[in-house]
Order: structure tokens, then sequence, then C-alpha cells
């Protein structure tokens, strides 16, 4: 049979048109495929996966059943979640002007060519960037540490009592040194390579027209890295929101200071880890991954108004 | 701070968690023959047939144990995998069971554990080999544990841990303090340690469920009780209001060093002496002997203190089952190998291992109680243990979710032990939260 291939291929020869049209549009496949299949299987099925469990609810006692938006309606309601999220957004309106407000600052000191030694500078506020999370928390954890850190060596030296770091009432602000710490290097990485594409013509001209250094900042640098201060503001406000590592790892240090549902990631993974409550915990991650999106949509939206 | 979507990763990580549950270990899945009786001739007839039996166990004193039994039966070959210990091995338990695939053929268990896989039916129940009949062999509290709040028999118990008072005899010599014998006397002992040296404390805590509960039940506290689906929890009753008096006691003084177990700190406290006692089970020679090298011959091992004085009660802290799941395979053989390991020869081997054991028959044989511990300054500590073993009241129960219980433990009761809420107030939040969950997963939960 197989023998009666070959003229029979030969005969559409004569009709091109259709044939092109048909490789055309398997060859844009081709080139999207690999995406595509990749795309669907560690982003889009996750989510489809979470989603469907978020509909069903697995009880020790009764199994699993389907119970619809439930879950929705018990995380809506849940207070352990609101408080988790509420202790985030405290966090990301106080950690995230501070974070960034130095990093843009040191950006604008790099930039302005006035400083001495600026590429040992440059990499030394950038190092702490290359410390991983985990490395960086336990380092910081034994320095909060009141019995055996440095806090409680220097309460030691000078015979007086700091304020413990890892108690709970200094907990957050802890955390937000630490994140502080690790990625103001970062986003000053950002602001301060938006700031060297700016053309020199425009500072050259500020200053023909008599510009200062400060009226240089306000009206030429700052509204051509507004871009960049949206971008690195949205990826802080997730960072924020998504805060795990951090309050996980000094989880060990201070058990009573943070909770298992001191963040929402926290939350969820406790649901998840000791509590089994999967389905449950699926729920909570969509409605954060929802709140999330929201709020950095918003933070663009207006970012970008203001651009115009 | 970047994004790589954690959202994403969140999603994936569930089924991570099912996947590695389900692959972490293959094979041995046939079926099993969930018959109930099962006689001693099945048994044999499969260790004479041999086979392969997957064992899920973080003891260390095991492996021996497993070469032992391999040695002895050449057709059966025992697959030892360490699946990660505590509530990690039981995350992994859960999953495999919930994927019905890859599950162990025997797995290690926590007394305090077991409840949670027991009334799920997820554990099979051992009275169909005649486990009853070795009642008599084990001392009363992990047998308790391994019944897990019914009437079934749900693994053999492995090793148990009676409480005892370890001290530092250095510094209690060095104070000129007595070694309490009841709790009153641990308060005012951690009076005048601490006003004597203001660096050291009478012990640490910073608000352990496994060491709350086992204080409960030596101070006759049952909060919790358990039939069938039906629980009630209740941290209200004169057992625990015993324990919350004098334990508020030591939080109001801040007589207890906020160390938490286990760190580097409590180690070095442990060897220095700044923490001068530990009131907790009798696996803990080992762990002093390999953990605090600097502090041997200072420690010494007292009987618990008591609520009355006079009075005789123990409590167990810790200790382990071996079990069979009830999707595992290969039951008789499953089972003839818990029994040797923990009812047989096995148990000797892991006594000389080290470890605690279960078995009445070496708790009060000669060689045992005669054993002299160097890191003890000579003591016979083992008489102390096996005097305590026998004294552990036999009717306490764990939650059949306490896995969960214990790891929101320092959410609530933790409040106590930074901020001004009562430790009563803890235990009432702690019930609450307790109950709640217990409310969703779908048990009639009294209060």
């Amino acid at each position: 049979m197989t023998t009666l291939q070959p003229p029979a291929a030969a005969e559409p020869r004569p009709a091109p048109p259709p044939a092109r049209r048909d490789r055309r549009s398997w060859t844009g496949w081709g080139f999207l495929g690999p995406f595509v299949a990749v795309f669907a299987l560690v982003f889009l099925a996750p989510i489809a996966y979470s989603l469907y469990l978020s509909l069903f609810r697995d009880q020790l006692i009764g199994g699993t059943t389907f119970v619809g938006f439930d879950n929705y309606q018990q995380a809506f309601q849940d207070d352990r979640f609101w408080a988790a999220l509420g202790r985030v957004s405290l966090f990301l309106l106080v950690q995230v002007p501070v974070m960034l407000g130095i990093a843009l600052l040191v950006a604008l000191a790099l930039d302005s060519g006035r400083l001495y030694g600026r590429d040992f500078f440059r990499i030394s506020v950038f190092l702490p960037y290359a410390v991983p999370a985990v490395v960086a928390t336990l380092m910081w954890g034994f320095m909060y540490g009141t019995r055996f850190g440095l806090v409680g060596d220097i309460n030691d030296a000078l015979g007086i009592s700091l304020p413990a770091p890892l108690s709970p009432g200094l907990m957050l602000a802890s955390l937000g040194n630490i994140v502080t710490w690790e990625f103001v290097g970062y986003n000053m990485l950002i602001f301060y390579s938006a700031l060297r594409v700016i053309p020199h013509s425009l500072y050259e001209a500020a200053e023909i027209d008599g510009a200062g250094q400060i009226r240089v900042i306000t009206a030429i640098k700052l509204p051509a890295i507004r871009g960049a201060l949206v971008i690195a503001t949205i990826f802080s406000v997730i960072g924020s929101f998504q805060l795990f590592n951090e309050p996980s790892i000094l989880r060990p240090l201070a058990p009573n200071a943070i909770t298992t549902d001191y963040t929402p990631n926290l939350y969820t993974y406790s649901l998840s880890f000791n509590g089994q409550q999967h389905n449950y915990s699926a729920t909570v991650a969509i409605v954060m991954g929802l709140i999330t999106m929201v709020i950095a949509y918003v933070v663009q939206l207006r970012g970008m108004r203001k651009g115009v | 701070m970047p994004k790589h979507s954690r959202r994403l990763l969140r999603g994936t990580v569930l089924i991570c968690a099912l996947a590695l549950g389900a692959t972490a270990c293959g094979g041995s899945d046939d079926g099993g023959s969930s018959g109930k009786a099962v006689s001693e001739a099945d048994v044999q007839a499969a260790l004479k047939k041999g086979g392969t039996i997957t064992v899920w166990a973080w003891e260390p004193t095991l492996k021996q144990v497993a070469a032992d039994f391999e040695k002895e039966y050449p057709g059966v070959e025992v697959d030892l995998v360490n699946a990660g210990t505590n509530e990690k091995q039981y995350t992994a338990l859960q999953n495999a069971i919930s994927a019905k695939k890859g599950v162990p053929d025997v797995a290690q268990v926590e007394y305090y554990a077991m409840g949670q896989f027991a009334l799920t039916e997820q554990l099979t129940d051992l009275k169909g080999f005649g486990a009853e009949k070795l009642s008599a062999q084990y001392s009363p509290g992990p047998w308790n544990g391994v019944k897990a709040g019914g009437d079934g028999v749900y693994g053999l118990p492995m090793d148990s841990g009676p409480m005892a008072l370890f001290y530092n005899k250095k510094v209690f010599d060095k104070y000129k303090i007595e070694v309490p014998t009841t709790w009153d006397e641990y308060v005012d002992a951690a009076r005048a340690l601490h006003k004597a040296d203001p660096k050291a404390y009478i012990t640490n805590d910073t608000g352990d469920a496994g060491f709350t509960t086992s204080m409960l039940w030596q101070a006759g506290s049952r909060p919790y009780k358990v039939d069938g689906t039906k629980v009630s929890i209740d941290f209200s009753d004169q057992g625990a209001k015993t324990y919350t008096d004098t334990w508020q006691k030591l939080l109001d003084e801040k007589l207890l060093a906020p160390v938490t177990s286990w760190s580097d700190e409590w180690y070095k406290g442990l060897g220095d002496g700044s923490i001068a006692t530990l009131a907790t089970g009798a696996w803990m020679p080992a762990n002093l002997a390999s953990g605090v090298k600097e502090a041997a011959g200072d420690w010494r091992v007292a009987p618990l203190p008591q609520w009355t004085a006079g009075g005789k009660a123990g409590a167990e802290n810790g200790g382990s089952a071996l079990t069979l799941p009830e999707l595992g395979g290969n039951k008789e053989l499953a089972y003839a190998f818990v029994e040797y390991a923990n009812a047989g020869k096995g148990v000797q081997t892991r006594v000389e291992g080290g470890a605690f054991p279960a078995t009445t028959a070496q708790l009060t044989s000669q060689e045992f109680q005669d054993t002299k511990f160097p890191y003890f300054g000579g003591q016979q500590a083992n008489k102390i243990f096996a005097e305590s073993a026998a004294n552990v009241a036999d009717d306490w129960s764990y939650l059949p979710y306490q896995v969960y219980a214990n790891s929101i433990f320092n959410d609530t009761v933790g409040k106590a032990y930074v901020s001004g809420t009562g430790l009563a107030d803890g235990l009432k939040a702690w019930q609450d939260a307790s109950v709640t969950y217990g409310s969703e997963q779908g048990f009639t939960v009294e209060k």
C-alpha cells in the first residue's frame, strides 16, 4: 500500500494556494508551540488545578465533597486571613516607601557623578541582593538575638537594654529592616540604569537655563524615570503581599511572635502542610492572588496616569 | 522585590507535594489482604515465602534491626526509608494515602499523631493479627498510645518517654538548692536559683505543645475526650488549673529562660548551667551525651516533681509506634517485621543502640536497671525511668488531629509567653481554635 503514496504526494503540486496557507499557519504554531506548551503546563495548569481544588472540601470525617463557593465564602469571613492581609498591608505602606526612597537617593547620588569611588559604592549597595534570602534572614536573626546575638552583645557591653527586635511588637519592623537591606540595591540598580539613559543634552540645556541640581532632579530626572519607579513599586507591592521566606525562617527563633498565619502566604502554607486543608489553602491563595493583581493594577494605572 | 510569581509556585507546590509523596516510594503496592483474622501460621508462611517490605521510619536503631531481620529470614528484604521526621513524614504519608500510591507497608507514627491516622481507618487494626495478646508486654502509657482513644490496636509500641527531671547537680550544689520533689518546690528552687545568679534559669520554655500536654497529663487534666468522631476539648478542669496556676508563677516572675528547645542557644545553656533542669522524656540521655558533651558528669536524673507531696503520678512525653497503613501491601510480612522489631528480638537490639523501650520485660530487667550512665556520673538512671513508666496514668487521649492542634499552639498559648495574656486564657484560645478546626473537619465537637 505504501508504494502508492509517492505519486499521490506529487499530485497536489498544481494547487499551491491552499497548501501555502496551511503551511503558514503550522509554521506559526511551530514557533509558538513550545512556548504555549510550557506556558500551559507550568502557568495555566496550576492555576486551573487550584481553581478546581478550591471548589471542594476534604474533611477527615466525610472525605471530599463538592462545596461550590463555600470555601470562598469562608475566606471572606476568615479573621485570620484578613489579619494577615492587614499585617502585610501595613508592612507595604511603611517598608516600600522607605526602601524605594533610600534606593532612589542612592541612585541619584551615584548618578550625580560627584561621588568618589562610585563603582565600589554601587557594587557594595547591590551586594546584599546577591546574598540568598535564607542566608540574609539567618544572619539578621542572629544579630537580633537579645541573649546571644549582636543586640545582646551591645546590651552586655554598654549595660543597657535595647528593645528586643524579635518581640511581637517589633517583629514587623525587624522584618522590614531585613527586606529593605536585601532589596535596596536591586531597586537602586533599576533606578540607576533608568537615569543613565537620560540624554546629557537635557542637563546641558538645563544648565544654560540656570537650573540647580535640585531643579534638574525634579524637572528632568524624576519625570524621566517615572516608568522605572512604577515598575519598582509594583514589584515591591507584589513582594510585600507574598512575604514568606523571611518570617518563615525567623519563626524558629521567635515562634510566639510569628504566628502560623503571620502573612497570607505563611497562612496558606500552614493550612496546606499542617492542617491538610489543601482545598481551603488553594482558595486563600487564589483570593490573595486576585487581591495582589488588583492592587498592582491600580498602582500601574495611577502611575501611568500621572505620567501623561 | 523581584516577582518570580510565587503565586504560581504556590499552585505547583500542591501538585509537587502530591507527586513527591507518590514517587518517594514506589513499588510494594500489591493490594494486601485486608481479611480480618490472620493466623500465626499465615505470618510464618509469608516469612517463608519472602518478599520486600517498605518501612518509613526515622528511628535510627531500626537500621540494625532491619539487617538482623533480613539475616534471620533470608527471603525477606526490608527497604528502610527515612521519609522525614515527625510532621514531615506524616505529610508525606497523608499524601501517599490520598494518592493511593506509594504507601509504605510499615510506618513510624508517634503516639500523639496516631489518632489522625487511626480514626480515618488509614491504619490496619492489628487485632486481626492477635496483637492485643501482646498488651501485657508493654507499659501502660505506650499501650494506651497505640489504642489511639479507640478499641483497636493500631500499631506496636516502639519506644516511650516516661518523664523524669534532669537536673544540673553542679548548679544545685553550688547554690545549695534542694532538688525539688513537688512543683511548688520547683517554683521555689526557680526563685532561689535566679536570685543567686540572674543569668541562670530553672528551665527553658517558650511554649511547647508536647511539653504542656504532658504536664497536663501528669496534673490529672484530661482535656481531650474522644469517642469515635465525637470529640470534646476542655482546658478548664481542675488538673489544668493546677498546672496553669503553678506555671503562671514561673512566667510572671520571668523565671523561665526564653530559649527554644533544640536551638544552639539551648545546648549552650544546658552546657554552661544557665538552664538548670529539664522535665522531659527518658529518651533524653542520648541527646545530652551527644549534644552537651562539656557538661558530662554534671547532670543527674530525679523523679518528676509531683503536684501533691508524696504523689506518684507520671506522664509520657514523646514516643512512637510502628504501624501498618491500610493501603500498604504484604501485611503478613509487615506485621512479622513490626512484631520482630517491637515485641521480639529487635527490642533488645534497639535498647543496646540507645533507644528507650516500651516493653516491661526490658524495663524491669536487672541488666537494664543496673546500667550505669557515665554521663550522669555513674547513676543508674534507668531505675528512675522504669518507675516513672509504671506510674503513667493510661486514660489520657490525644485529639484525632493533634498534629494540627500542636502546630497552632504557639499562635494561641504562645501569647502567654510574650505578653500579658494568662496561660489559662492562652489554653482557652487554643481550645477554641482546636474546636473550630475539628468542626471544619466534620467532627462533632463539644467544648
